[in-house]
């Protein structure tokens, strides 16, 4: 690790999010192909790369929505889909897993909103069935969240009445009603209209700036310079440069890099 | 172009008054079909085999009215099974679990695999093939005993078999519903914590009601009719009771048109509460067609 990795790995903290030669495999194919990357807290790390160069599927392995094939990953010190007793692991129980997955909360490209329940549903929907807290309570946190992403005045829509960008922040209020300690960003803008971007980034922004761990996919590289601790670009299913955003940006070590970011910028 | 000749084109900005395209063929084919229906409607009504007189003598009499009671009630409560053991089985055959998984493969391969009426007779005449059923331990001494024919009276035994086999077809049909929710909802669900059951209940199936509920319709006027095959195990159903009173006074027609009218109009009834029905659960929906047209295809296009 270089850079912004290495600064904050001197605190006493754990990695937020620790992958050693992580592994996974489609069959024959092998789409990563021994990932390393830490991810400290309060840490914003930005995952750059081409199409099919396996930044999905890595971000889908840190809450076991894709199980990995070789090599360790874990989350706040906790393997993923895993219990190690001795030098023998054990698979987790789908309970288990849940448990887990519940603080880790996740932004998906096509929003996946529940589109049978409002604005306000989806946000309380997961705070009643999974925590368990009261209704009064759950809607309550949720109003909270919905003003905090300016959308208190949308509780009651549907997403089908919402626009993509309106949608994309009713979804991270969604996973902000987890308290989660870590957000998953799989492409959170790639869907949206040009002129709906901003809105979506400004959440982010937000988050970040309250020190929210943050990991997210991107194929631009604006909100990476700006935000960014850390930028991680991959190709082909390794790490191929790691650094700060606006040092690697500038200063690409990497030919493939340097390829990757001649064309988007 | 001149403009003085052709007015009413050229004057941009107005509304439309085309003339319409014609469609002949379609009155033409309106004439023969209103001349056959008349004809046809001339002979139900005049002609004198049909004994409309008979029907108006039995349409509302008490035993036909409690036949048609018993009809609905066996229908109700034999849908009621079929939905609710088929969304256990639907969520069943798509368990991770080979061993549940296997069960209710087993369940629909046996169910739709033999005809109705051999289900009728076997749960009806149950008493016959076993006398009693006990409770005890396997190929040990046995504790509780019950007589048969005590324990499913005959009309529990035709609620059953039609209930048990709607079972399976239920089943594929609630799992066509669940196959149609897309991935993402899936994901999203488990993403924030929820276990299997959990997102099938609040997640999966409210939307895959929208596919189901057609259907399941389709299949509640099925029921209908098909409790008419209880006349096998003498059950007092419409059609039984119908029966019974064109055995004794030979009016076949007419006995059958009282039962076909009470068929059609329950039909009728079941048919607007399915409309209602699908417009409930087609909420937040309707408007993602109208109002967001191509949005899925251009996602996965940049994808």
């Amino acid at each position: 690790m270089t850079g912004a990795g290495a600064e904050i790995a001197e605190s006493v903290a754990d990695p937020m999010v620790l992958a050693e030669k992580v592994h996974k495999s489609f069959g024959h194919v092998e789409v990563l192909k021994g990932i390393d990357m830490t991810v400290m807290p309060g840490q914003v790390a930005v995952l750059l790369g081409p199409s099919g160069s396996g930044k999905t599927t890595f971000l889908r392995c840190i809450n076991h929505l894709e199980k990995i094939n070789a090599g360790r990953l874990s989350v706040d010190g906790a393997l993923v889909g895993y219990r190690q007793r001795g030098d023998k692991l054990y698979e987790l129980r789908d309970r288990e897993v849940a448990e887990r997955r519940r603080e880790i909360g996740m932004v998906f490209q096509s929003f996946n909103l529940f589109p049978h329940m409002t604005a306000l549903g989806n946000i309380m929907e997961a705070q009643v069935q999974v925590l368990r807290r009261p209704r009064a309570e759950a809607r309550d946190r949720a109003m909270t969240l919905l003003q905090r992403v300016g959308l208190a005045d949308r509780a009651r829509a549907y997403p089908s009445q919402l626009s993509g960008g309106q949608q994309q922040r009713v979804a991270i209020a969604r996973a902000l009603a987890m308290d989660p300690k870590l957000m998953l960003f799989d492409e959170p803008t790639s869907a949206l209209d040009p002129e709906m971007v901003g809105e979506v980034l400004d959440v982010m922004r937000d988050l970040a700036g309250a020190g929210m761990t943050m990991v997210v996919l991107k194929h631009e590289i604006g909100f990476a310079r700006e935000v960014a601790d850390t930028l991680v670009f991959m190709d082909a299913g390794q790490v191929v440069e790691t650094g700060d955003p606006r040092e690697v940006i500038a200063r690409p070590q990497h030919r493939r890099t340097r390829d990757f970011l001649s064309k988007v910028l | 172009m001149s403009m003085a000749e052709e007015p009413a084109v050229a004057e941009r900005g107005l509304p439309i008054t085309a003339v319409p395209v014609r469609h002949p063929g379609r009155w033409v084919a309106v004439a023969i079909l209103l001349l056959l229906a008349a004809m046809a409607a001339h002979s139900l009504i005049f002609h004198p085999n049909w004994r409309w007189d008979t029907v108006r003598q039995y349409v509302f009499t008490d035993v036909v009215l409690q036949g048609l009671l018993k009809t609905i009630w066996i229908t109700a409560a034999a849908m009621a099974i079929g939905i609710v053991l088929g969304i256990i089985l639907a969520v069943m055959r798509m368990s991770p679990n080979p061993v549940v998984k296997t069960v209710a493969w087993l369940y629909i391969w046996f169910f739709r695999g033999t005809p109705v009426l051999v289900q009728i007779v076997f749960w009806v005449y149950l008493g016959q093939l076993y006398r009693y059923l006990s409770l005890g331990i396997p190929f040990g001494p046995e504790f509780v005993f019950f007589d048969v024919n005590e324990l499913i009276p005959v009309i529990l035994g035709g609620v059953l078999a039609l209930g048990l086999n709607e079972a399976a077809y239920m089943a594929e049909i609630v799992r066509s519903g669940i196959l149609s929710v897309g991935r993402g909802q899936t994901e999203a669900a488990e993403a924030l914590g929820m276990r299997r059951l959990t997102l099938m209940r609040r997640i999966v199936l409210p939307q895959a009601m929208r596919i189901i509920v057609p259907p399941t319709g389709n299949e509640v006027i099925s029921m209908l009719k098909t409790t008419s095959l209880l006349v096998l195990a003498a059950i007092p159903e419409l059609f039984t009771t119908v029966q019974n009173i064109y055995n004794s006074n030979y009016q076949q027609i007419p006995l059958l048109v009282v039962a076909s009218l009470w068929y059609l109009l329950v039909t009728s009834v079941l048919s607007v509460g399915q409309f209602y029905l699908e417009r409930h659960f087609g909420r937040g929906v309707a408007a993602v067609r109208r109002t967001r047209p191509g949005r899925g295809v251009r996602t996965a296009g940049e994808a």
